[in-house]
C-alpha cells in the first residue's frame, strides 16, 4: 500500500498538484485508520490529506480513478492479462453486481438498449453498471495495447447507444408536462440521467484500459491539466467551461491582492524640498524626513484584442480579467477587431460583472469590414488613425492576438508610432513561443516595435502578466 | 515510536491518558450528525472521522450557504461539546483572537499595592503578580485551548484575515498550544476538534493548508438536497421536496451571478409550506423566485429560461 501511495503521489505531482512531504505522511496515517476496502472512504481520505485546493479535485479524481480502479471482470472476447492490476487488489466493488458480471453471453443491441433504459428509468445503479459493461463489450471495440486515454472508445460506445432515442423514451416515460417549468425540469432530469450513463460507460472503459495497460501508463494518457494550466487556445468544451468558472474567483483574488499591495505602500519618496525646510530648525540636520504623499501612478490601459475565431476565447478571458481589476487602473478602454476595429468600452460601463459585457461583444461589436479573416495591419492602422491622439505617456497598450495575419500587409510602422506616444506597448500571444513566426505568423515584425511580446498560453501566465501591470 | 497520531499529540500536550476517539467509523459520524439534523454525505463524514482520528483541523471550503458553519455546529452538538467560535474579519489581531492583558485591572492592582512601603523586592513580586492568568482576558483561541470541558473550535471565514494574521493561527492549529511571552506556553488540556471555513476569496497560505485536512463542500446532490429539505422543514411532503430540489438543480445549471444556496432552498421550502402549496406551477415559481435569487438580472434570466419568458405576476 505504501509504495502504491508513493506512486500515486508521484502521479499527482506530475499532474501539477503540489504535495508536500508532511501531506504524504498524513495520507499514510489516514490509510492506517480507515477501512481500505471501502473505496469511497479511501478516496475522501486521500483527497482530504493530499489536495488543498478545490480546483485541483478534477485532476485528483482522474488520477484516483486510474490508480485505484476496480478490477475489471474479464469478458469472453477479451482476455484480461492478470498481474497487471495494481491498486485494484484491495479495492472492493460497491453494492450491485460487478461490471459485466452475469453477462456471460453477448446480448443483442436491442436488449442492451432496453436494459439501460430500464436502469435509467428506475435509477438502478447495479443494472446500469451491468448495461454499461455490456455496451462497452459490444460497441467500444477496445484494442489491447494501444496507448490511448479512451476518449474515442467512449465516443464510439455512446454513438452506438443512440442517446437521442434513449432521451426521447425517457421523456415519454416522464409523461407530457403542460407547464413550462415542469417540462424544463423533466428535460433537466433526462440530461442528468444520461450524464450518469456517460460516467458509467467512461468508468467501465477506464477499468478495462487499466487492466490492459496498467495504471501508471494510463494515468499519463488521462492526466488532466489543472484549470490554470489549460492551454486556452486548445481547450475542449469541458475545459472551457472549467476555465470560465475558474476565471471569476481568479480575477477576484487578483483584485484583492493588488488592492492590498497598493494599500501597504504607505508613503511616497522623500520630499527633499520639504525636508530641507524642516531641517532649518535643527541647524540644517535633516532629523525629520518628509515624504511625498503616495500617489500611485495608476496606468491607463488600452486593450486592443483580436476576436477572430482562433483567439476569441483568449481575448474574452483577457478582457474579463482586465476589467475585473479596472479599479487598479485610472482608465480602461477596450477595442476589438477582426479586419475592422470597434471600441467596446461602453459595454463595460455600469455593468457589475465583466463576464456579461464580454458576452455581449460578439453580438454588438462591428468588427468585420471585409472577409472576416484577421487583418492586423488594417485593424492597427484604424486604431492608430482614430485613437492614437488619445495616448499619453501614462497609457499602456496591450495588443492581444496570435499575429497570424493571413498574408496581409503588416503595417508594423503603426506599432512603432504607438510606442513612441505611449508609455509601453505589450503584445500578448496565446500561442506557444515555439510556433511564433511559422506559417502566416508575423509576430516578429510587430514584436520589434513592442516593449515585450509575452507568451500567454494559460490562465496562470495571463494572471501573472496582468498582476505585474497594475 | 507509536504510529497513532492521537497518542502522539496527547504525549506532546502532556495529557495523562490518550482521550478515546469520538467516533468509531465514518458511518457512525453520519448517524450522529443526522441526529443533530445535519445530513452529511460520504466525504463529509469520512473527513470528520479522519479529523478526529488524526487529531488534525479541517479546512472546509465551498460556495456560501452550503452548510460549512452548520457542520461545525452539528459536530459540536453530536459530541456534546461547547462551540467556541472565532469570526474572522479584516483587521483581526492578536488581542482579539488570542489574549489581551487586562491593563485596567493591572493598574488597580499596582495602585492597591502602593500604600505599603515597598522596595525592589516587593516590586518584583508585584510584577510577577500582575502578569498572571488572573489579569488576562482570554479570546476565542486561548479559550478553546484552556477549556476544561470538551470544545469544538470554529474559525469562521478564515480567508478574511490578512495573510500576516494567518500566522497567528499556525501554532494553535499544529500544536494545540499558545505561547505567551510573560507566562510561557499554554497547552491544551484535551485534543479539541477544529474547523476552519473559507469562502475562497483569496488563496490561503501553504503553511495553513498543510496543517489541515481539506474538505470541499459543494452543492448537494439532488437526493441529498431533498433529504435535507425533509429533515429541516416541518410539514413538507416528499413530492414537494423532490420538486423543490429539481427546480434548484436546474437553477444552478444556469449561469447565474449567485446560484441559490442550501439555506435559500430551505427558506423557499418553508415559504411554500406556509403558503400551503403542494405543487409548484409556473405561477408559484414566478411569484416566489426572489427568495431563491438575490439579483434582479438573475431573476430575469431564470424566468426566461425556466418559465419560458413569462412575465412576473
Amino acid at each position: 500500500m505504501l509504495s502504491l501511495l508513493a506512486d500515486f503521489i508521484g502521479e499527482l505531482r506530475a499532474a501539477g498538484i503540489p504535495v508536500s512531504m508532511s501531506e504524504h505522511v498524513d495520507a499514510a496515517r489516514a490509510c492506517e485508520v480507515i477501512d481500505l476496502a471501502d473505496r469511497a472512504t479511501l478516496r475522501t481520505a486521500l483527497a482530504a490529506t493530499l489536495v488543498k485546493d478545490g480546483g485541483h479535485l478534477p485532476a485528483f479524481d482522474a488520477a484516483f480513478e486510474v490508480f485505484f480502479a476496480l478490477r475489471a471482470t474479464p469478458t469472453p472476447d477479451e482476455e484480461a492479462p492478470g498481474g497487471e492490476l495494481s491498486g485494484a487488489a484491495g479495492a472492493r466493488e460497491g453494492p450491485g453486481p460487478g461490471a459485466g458480471a452475469g453477462g456471460g453471453g453477448a446480448l443483442s443491441a436491442a436488449e442492451i438498449a432496453e436494459m439501460i433504459f430500464r436502469a435509467l428509468r428506475d435509477g438502478d445503479a447495479g443494472a446500469l453498471r451491468q448495461g454499461a459493461g455490456e455496451a462497452v463489450s459490444r460497441y467500444a471495440g477496445l484494442e489491447p495495447g494501444r496507448p490511448v486515454g479512451g476518449t474515442y472508445y467512449l465516443y464510439r460506445t455512446l454513438r452506438s447507444l443512440e442517446l437521442e432515442a434513449l432521451a426521447e423514451r425517457l421523456r415519454q416515460d416522464l409523461g407530457a408536462e403542460r407547464s413550462a417549468l415542469a417540462s424544463r425540469l423533466a428535460e433537466d432530469e433526462v440530461t442528468a440521467r444520461l450524464e450518469t450513463l456517460r460516467r458509467e460507460v467512461e468508468r467501465v472503459i477506464r477499468e478495462r484500459l487499466v487492466a490492459d495497460r496498467g495504471s501508471a501508463a494510463l494515468a499519463k494518457s488521462v492526466r488532466k491539466p489543472l484549470p490554470e494550466d489549460v492551454e486556452v487556445m486548445h481547450a475542449t468544451r469541458d475545459e472551457m467551461a472549467q476555465l470560465e468558472r475558474a476565471l471569476r474567483p481568479l480575477s477576484r483574488k487578483l483584485a484583492v491582492r493588488l488592492a492590498r499591495r497598493r494599500r501597504r505602500r504607505k508613503r511616497g519618496p522623500v520630499d527633499l524640498r520639504h525636508t530641507v525646510r524642516r531641517s532649518l530648525s535643527t541647524g540644517g540636520v535633516p532629523l525629520d524626513l518628509r515624504f511625498k504623499p503616495p500617489r500611485p501612478a495608476k496606468p491607463e490601459i488600452f486593450v486592443v484584442a483580436d476576436v477572430s475565431g482562433s483567439v476569441a476565447s483568449f481575448a474574452r478571458f483577457t478582457l474579463h480579467l482586465v476589467h475585473a481589476i479596472s479599479s487598479q487602473f485610472s482608465k480602461v478602454r477596450s477595442f476589438v477587431f477582426v479586419d475592422g476595429l470597434d471600441e467596446v468600452t461602453h459595454l463595460f460601463e455600469g455593468v457589475e460583472d465583466p463576464g456579461e459585457a464580454v458576452a455581449r461583444i460578439n453580438a454588438e461589436a462591428d468588427v468585420i469590414a471585409f472577409d472576416g479573416h484577421s487583418d492586423y495591419g488594417r485593424a492597427l492602422s484604424a486604431f492608430h488613425e482614430r485613437y492614437a491622439r488619445d495616448l499619453t505617456t501614462r497609457s499602456t497598450v496591450l495588443i492581444l492576438g496570435d499575429g497570424r495575419n493571413n498574408y496581409h500587409e503588416t503595417h508594423a510602422e503603426v506599432v512603432a508610432d504607438l510606442r513612441r506616444r505611449a508609455k509601453a506597448v505589450y503584445w500578448l500571444n496565446p500561442e506557444p513561443a515555439a510556433y511564433w513566426n511559422s506559417g502566416d505568423s508575423v509576430i516578429a515584425h510587430y514584436g520589434a516595435h513592442c516593449d515585450r511580446v509575452v507568451e500567454c498560453r494559460t490562465l496562470r501566465q495571463l494572471e501573472a502578466f496582468v498582476g505585474e501591470l497594475a | 515510536m507509536t504510529l497513532d497520531p492521537r497518542a502522539e499529540v496527547a504525549e506532546r500536550l502532556g495529557l495523562a491518558e490518550v482521550p478515546p476517539p469520538r467516533f468509531a467509523s465514518p458511518d457512525e459520524v453520519r448517524e450522529r450528525l443526522a441526529k443533530s439534523d445535519y445530513l452529511s454525505d460520504a466525504a463529509i463524514a469520512s473527513t470528520t472521522f479522519l479529523a478526529d482520528r488524526l487529531a488534525k483541523p479541517v479546512l472546509v471550503e465551498g460556495p456560501a450557504g452550503t452548510g460549512k458553519t452548520a457542520l461545525a455546529k452539528a459536530v459540536a452538538e453530536a459530541v456534546g461539546a461547547r462551540l467556541v467560535r472565532l469570526q474572522c474579519y479584516e483587521g483581526l489581531d492578536e488581542s482579539k483572537a488570542l489574549y489581551e492583558w487586562n491593563y485596567r485591572k493591572q493598574l488597580l492592582r499596582i495602585q492597591a499595592g502602593r500604600t505599603e512601603s515597598g522596595g525592589a523586592e516587593e516590586w518584583r513580586a508585584l510584577e510577577e503578580d500582575i502578569f498572571a492568568e488572573e489579569f488576562m482576558l482570554t479570546r476565542p483561541l486561548l479559550e478553546a485551548i484552556t477549556a476544561e470541558d470538551p470544545v469544538v473550535l470554529l474559525i469562521d471565514e478564515v480567508d478574511r484575515v490578512e495573510l500576516e494574521t494567518e500566522a497567528l493561527l499556525l501554532e494553535v492549529l499544529s500544536e494545540y498550544q499558545v505561547s505567551i511571552p510573560e507566562l510561557g506556553t499554554v497547552r491544551a488540556r484535551q485534543i479539541p476538534m477544529v474547523f476552519l471555513t473559507s469562502n475562497n476569496t483569496r488563496e490561503l497560505s501553504e503553511a495553513l493548508k498543510r496543517r489541515c485536512l481539506y474538505l470541499y463542500v459543494g452543492y448537494p446532490t439532488i437526493e441529498r438536497e431533498r433529504d435535507i429539505i425533509l429533515a429541516r422543514v416541518p410539514g413538507v411532503s416528499g413530492a414537494l421536496a423532490t420538486r423543490i430540489a429539481q427546480v434548484v438543480r436546474s437553477l444552478r445549471e444556469l449561469d447565474l451571478k449567485k446560484a441559490p444556496s442550501v439555506s435559500e432552498t430551505l427558506d423557499w421550502a418553508r415559504t411554500l409550506v406556509v403558503l400551503g402549496r403542494e405543487e409548484i406551477g409556473d405561477e408559484e415559481a414566478a411569484a416566489t423566485l426572489h427568495i431563491l435569487l438575490k439579483y434582479q438580472t438573475d431573476i430575469e434570466r431564470a424566468t426566461k429560461e425556466l418559465l419560458g419568458g413569462r412575465a412576473r405576476a
